[in-house]
C-alpha cells in the first residue's frame, strides 16, 4: 500500500505537471526550431512572442465571458485561441516584412539577426506591456478538474489524491493534436516538404523552384501559431505575466539546443527532458521518500535538490552539458 | 563637414542637453543623471570590446553588473564576525568542496578513456560530490543565516575600503566571462548569445536568494563611500564649508549635494578616460589589428595561425571585466546593493542599444551612446509620467487616465526597441562609425 501511495505522490507531483510542463515547453522550443531551420537565427523574441499572442486570447476570452459565452468545462480560452493565432501571425508576418526581409536580402551574418531579434523583443515586451499590464492574470474558468483529489482517494481507499486539472488534461491533448499535425504537414504536404528541403540545403531548394518568400512565410505563421498555443496552455496551467514569459526564453532554447537546433523531434524531446529534469531537481522528495523507506530511515529534511528559485540553473546546466559534450544535440541539429 | 567637427558638435548636442536639465530642472538631477550616464558609457566601452572589435553578442551584461555590486559587498560592507564565526568557514569550504568537485571530475573525464566506464565514473563522482557539498554548504547556510537575520543573517564583508573594490569587481566580472566564454565561445555565435543569457539570469537569481551572501532581497544598505568623497551631513557640519560656500552665494545643503556629485564626477571621469585611453592604444596596437582581422573574416585570421578562439576568449574577459568595474562603481555610488535592481532591460539591453547607436567599434562613439541614451533614459523616467499627467490632464480622473499615466514607462521599452531597429536598419555604424 504505501508503494502505491509512493507511485501516486510520484504521479501527481513529478510526472504530471512534468509532462504538463514539458508539453508546453515543447511547443514552444518546436517554433524556435523551426525558425532557426527555415530562417537560420535563434529568435530572442520568441517568448515575448508567446506573451504577446497570449495576452490577445486573454483579451477576447474576457470579451467571451462579457458576451456570456463559455466552452462548457473546458477554458473559454480555447475559444480565444484561434483569435491570438490570427492576430499574433499578422504582427511576425508585418515584422518579417518590415524588418527581417530586408537582413535575408542582404545575406546578413546571423549574429545581426540575432541582435535584430533582440530589438524585435523589445518592441513586444513593451507591446504587451501597453496591452496588458505587468500584473499577474489568472484566465482560466470551465471545470477546474478532471479528476479531483477527494473522488481519487474514496475510489481507491489510499491516502494520496491523484488530481488531474482540466488545463493539464487540455495541455497534453493539444499538444498532441498540434504535433501530429505538425509532423502530418511537413512529410505529407508539398509546402510542409519544401519546408524541409528549404531547411536541409536553401541553395538547392531555390534551384528546384522552392518560392523562398512562401517557405519563409508559412515558418512565420507556424512558429506564431505555436507560440501562442504554447503562451496560452502555460497561463492556464500557471498565470500569465508577461516578465516570466521573457523568462521562458531560457528553457525553451535550451529545450531546442538540447535536441538539436533545427529539428523538429529533438525540439519534443528536449522540451520534456528540460521540463522533467526542472521538476525532479527541484521537488521536495521527502513525501514519496517516507513512503518507500523504512520509518528508522525517514529523512528530516525536504529531500529538495535545488530550491525552486533555481529552476532557471536547470535549464542552463542541460544547456551546457548539452554544449560541452554534444554541440549538435542529441538529434544531430546544425 | 570634417569629422572631428562633426563629432564634436554630437557632443556639444549632448552637453547641451543636460545643461538644459540642469537650468530647467536642477542640477542635482542633471549630475546625477551624467554621473550614471558616465558608468553607462564605461559599460558600453567594455560592450564595444566584445562587439565592436571582436564581433562577440553576449545577452548577460547585466550578469557583469551584478557580479561588481556584489564585489563592494564582499570587500566594503562592515565585517560580521559572529555571522562568519558561525558558519562562515562551513559555507566556504562547502563552496571550496564543490568546485574542487568540478576539478576533480574535469580531472577524471580527461584522465579516461571515452566510453560508457568513463561516463560512469564521473557522473558518479560529480552526484556524490553534489551531496556532499550540500551536506557541508548546508549547515554553514543555516548557521550563518540563523545570527540575527533582522540586520545582518549573512558573513559580511572585509570592511575595506570602497576604492578597493572597484578592481575586485573586474576580476568577478573576469572570471564569471572566462567560465561562460570557456564553455560557449568556439561554438555557433548564437550559443554564446543563449548561454550569456542563462548565467546572468542565475547570478541575479544567487543575489536575490543566497542571504548568506549579501542578505538576498533584504539588501545590504550602507555601503562606504569611496575614499575621498564625503557624506553631505559632514560637510554640512563643517563650519569651513558653510563659510566658503555662503561667501560664494550658496545654500550650503544645496552645495553639499552638489559637491558630492561633483567629486563623483571627476572621479567617474578618470575612470572613463583612463579607460578610452587604454583601449584607444590598444585598438590601434597590432593586438587591435588581429582583433580587427578576426572580427572581418575568422578563416583567413586563423589560416595566418591566429588562434581565433582563444583571442575571443580573452577580449571577452577583458571586456566582461569593465562592464564590472563600471558595476562596482554603480554600487558604491549608491552605497547599497539592491538585486532587484539588475533588470535585464536595464543592463543588458540598453547598454547594446547604446553601443549600437553611438557606433559599434568606436571607443568615442560608444561613450557618446552612453550618455545620450543614460540621459533619455532617465529623463523619460524623470519627466515622462509628468508629461503624461500634463497630457491627460483633461481626461477625468478614471481607468484610462491612470492606464495612460502607468503606461508612460512601457513606452520606453517600445521606443528603445524602435530606436535600435532603425538604426540597425538605417544607420547601422551609427552616430560615430568606426574609422
Amino acid at each position: 500500500m504505501d508503494f502505491l501511495n509512493a507511485l501516486v505522490a510520484l504521479l501527481n507531483f513529478v510526472v504530471i505537471p512534468g509532462v504538463a510542463y514539458g508539453s508546453q515547453l515543447a511547443l514552444g522550443a518546436l517554433g524556435v526550431t523551426l525558425i532557426f531551420g527555415v530562417l537560420r537565427f535563434s529568435n530572442f523574441a520568441h517568448g515575448d512572442t508567446m506573451a504577446f499572442g497570449t495576452a490577445i486570447v486573454i483579451m477576447f476570452t474576457w470579451l467571451f465571458q462579457s458576451w456570456g459565452i463559455s466552452f462548457g468545462p473546458l477554458p473559454t480560452a480555447l475559444l480565444a485561441l484561434p483569435f491570438g493565432i490570427a492576430a499574433t501571425a499578422a504582427l511576425v508576418l508585418a515584422t518579417d516584412a518590415g524588418i527581417y526581409k530586408f537582413y535575408r536580402r542582404q545575406k546578413a551574418a546571423p549574429i545581426i539577426l540575432v541582435i535584430v531579434s533582440a530589438g524585435v523583443m523589445f518592441v513586444m515586451n513593451g507591446l504587451v506591456r501597453l496591452i496588458i499590464g505587468v500584473e499577474e492574470r489568472n484566465f482560466t474558468d470551465g471545470a477546474r478538474f478532471l479528476l479531483d483529489g477527494n473522488t481519487f482517494k474514496a475510489a481507491t481507499g489510499l491516502a494520496e489524491p491523484l488530481v488531474i486539472k482540466t488545463t493539464v488534461a487540455v495541455t497534453v491533448v493539444v499538444a498532441v493534436i498540434c504535433v501530429a499535425a505538425l509532423f502530418w504537414f511537413l512529410q505529407k504536404t508539398r509546402t510542409g516538404k519544401s519546408m524541409r528541403a528549404f531547411s536541409d540545403n536553401e541553395d538547392l531548394a531555390l534551384l528546384s523552384g522552392i518560392n523562398p518568400d512562401r517557405v519563409v512565410q508559412v515558418t512565420w505563421i507556424i512558429a506564431a501559431a505555436l507560440a501562442v498555443i504554447a503562451g496560452t496552455l502555460y497561463g492556464l496551467d500557471k498565470s500569465f505575466r508577461p516578465f516570466v514569459y521573457f523568462q521562458l526564453l531560457l528553457p525553451v532554447f535550451a529545450a531546442a539546443v538540447v535536441g538539436g537546433l533545427g529539428s523538429p523531434l529533438g525540439a519534443i524531446a528536449g522540451g520534456y527532458i528540460v521540463a522533467l529534469s526542472e521538476v525532479v531537481l527541484t521537488y521536495a522528495w521527502k513525501k514519496v521518500a517516507t513512503y518507500v523507506l523504512p520509518d528508522s530511515l525517514a529523512p528530516d529534511g525536504l529531500m529538495q535538490l535545488l530550491s525552486t528559485d533555481y529552476k532557471v540553473a536547470v535549464s542552463f546546466s542541460i544547456l551546457i552539458i548539452v554544449l560541452l559534450f554534444m554541440p549538435t544535440g542529441i538529434f544531430k541539429g546544425k | 563637414m570634417a569629422t572631428s567637427t562633426r563629432n564634436l558638435l554630437l557632443f556639444a548636442g549632448v552637453a547641451l542637453l543636460f545643461i538644459l536639465t540642469g537650468l530647467f530642472q536642477s542640477w542635482n538631477l542633471s549630475l546625477q543623471i551624467l554621473n550614471i550616464g558616465i558608468l553607462s558609457a564605461i559599460m558600453a566601452l567594455g560592450v564595444n570590446m566584445q562587439w565592436g572589435y571582436a564581433g562577440l553578442f553576449s545577452t548577460g551584461i547585466v550578469g557583469s553588473v551584478a557580479l561588481g555590486g556584489l564585489a563592494v559587498v564582499v570587500v566594503s560592507a562592515k565585517p560580521v564576525p559572529e555571522g562568519f564565526a558561525a558558519g562562515g568557514w562551513a559555507v566556504l569550504g562547502g563552496l571550496a568542496l564543490g568546485v574542487a568537485v568540478i576539478v576533480a571530475a574535469t580531472l577524471l573525464y580527461r584522465a579516461m578513456k571515452p566510453g560508457r566506464l568513463r561516463a560512469l565514473a564521473v557522473t558518479a563522482l560529480v552526484v556524490a560530490g553534489f551531496f556532499l557539498y550540500r551536506y557541508v554548504f548546508d549547515q554553514g547556510v543555516a548557521a550563518v543565516e540563523a545570527f540575527n537575520p533582522a540586520t545582518y543573517g549573512n558573513i559580511g564583508g572585509f570592511g575595506l575600503p570602497s576604492l578597493l573594490a572597484w578592481p575586485v569587481g573586474a576580476i568577478f566580472a573576469g572570471l564569471g566571462a572566462w567560465v561562460i566564454g570557456k564553455i560557449a565561445l568556439g561554438l555557433r555565435s548564437d550559443y554564446l548569445a543563449i548561454a550569456t543569457l542563462g548565467i546572468a539570469e542565475i547570478i541575479v537569481v544567487v543575489l536575490k536568494s543566497e542571504d548568506w551572501l549579501a542578505r538576498g532581497v533584504k539588501n545590504v544598505t550602507g555601503l562606504p563611500r569611496p575614499w575621498p568623497v564625503p557624506y553631505e551631513v559632514d560637510l554640512q557640519a563643517d563650519p569651513e564649508f558653510v563659510a566658503r560656500v555662503t561667501g560664494w552665494g550658496f545654500d550650503p545643503i544645496t552645495a553639499s549635494t552638489i559637491f558630492v556629485k561633483l567629486l563623483y564626477l571627476a572621479i567617474f571621469g578618470a575612470v572613463l578616460l583612463a579607460i578610452i585611453w587604454a583601449s584607444e592604444r590598444a585598438l590601434n596596437s597590432p593586438w587591435g589589428r588581429m582583433m580587427r582581422a578576426i572580427r572581418d573574416n575568422e578563416v583567413a585570421a586563423s589560416a595566418m595561425g591566429k588562434n581565433v578562439t582563444r583571442r575571443h576568449l580573452q577580449i571577452f574577459i577583458i571586456g566582461s571585466a569593465v562592464v564590472g568595474l563600471a558595476g562596482a562603481m554603480l554600487t558604491s555610488m549608491e552605497g547599497q546593493l539592491v538585486p532587484g535592481v539588475y533588470s535585464p532591460l536595464r543592463f543588458t539591453f540598453l547598454i547594446w542599444v547604446m553601443v549600437i547607436v553611438g557606433g559599434s567599434g568606436n571607443n568615442w562613439g560608444a561613450v557618446l551612446g552612453g550618455l545620450l541614451l543614460g540621459w533619455l533614459w532617465l529623463a523619460v523616467e524623470y519627466l515622462g509620467p509628468g508629461l503624461m499627467g500634463w497630457l491627460t490632464a483633461a481626461l477625468p480622473a478614471g481607468d484610462l487616465k491612470t492606464h495612460l499615466i502607468d503606461s508612460a514607462q512601457h513606452m520606453r521599452l517600445v521606443t528603445l526597441g524602435i530606436v535600435l531597429l532603425l538604426v540597425l536598419r538605417f544607420a547601422p555604424r551609427g552616430l560615430i562609425p568606426e574609422k
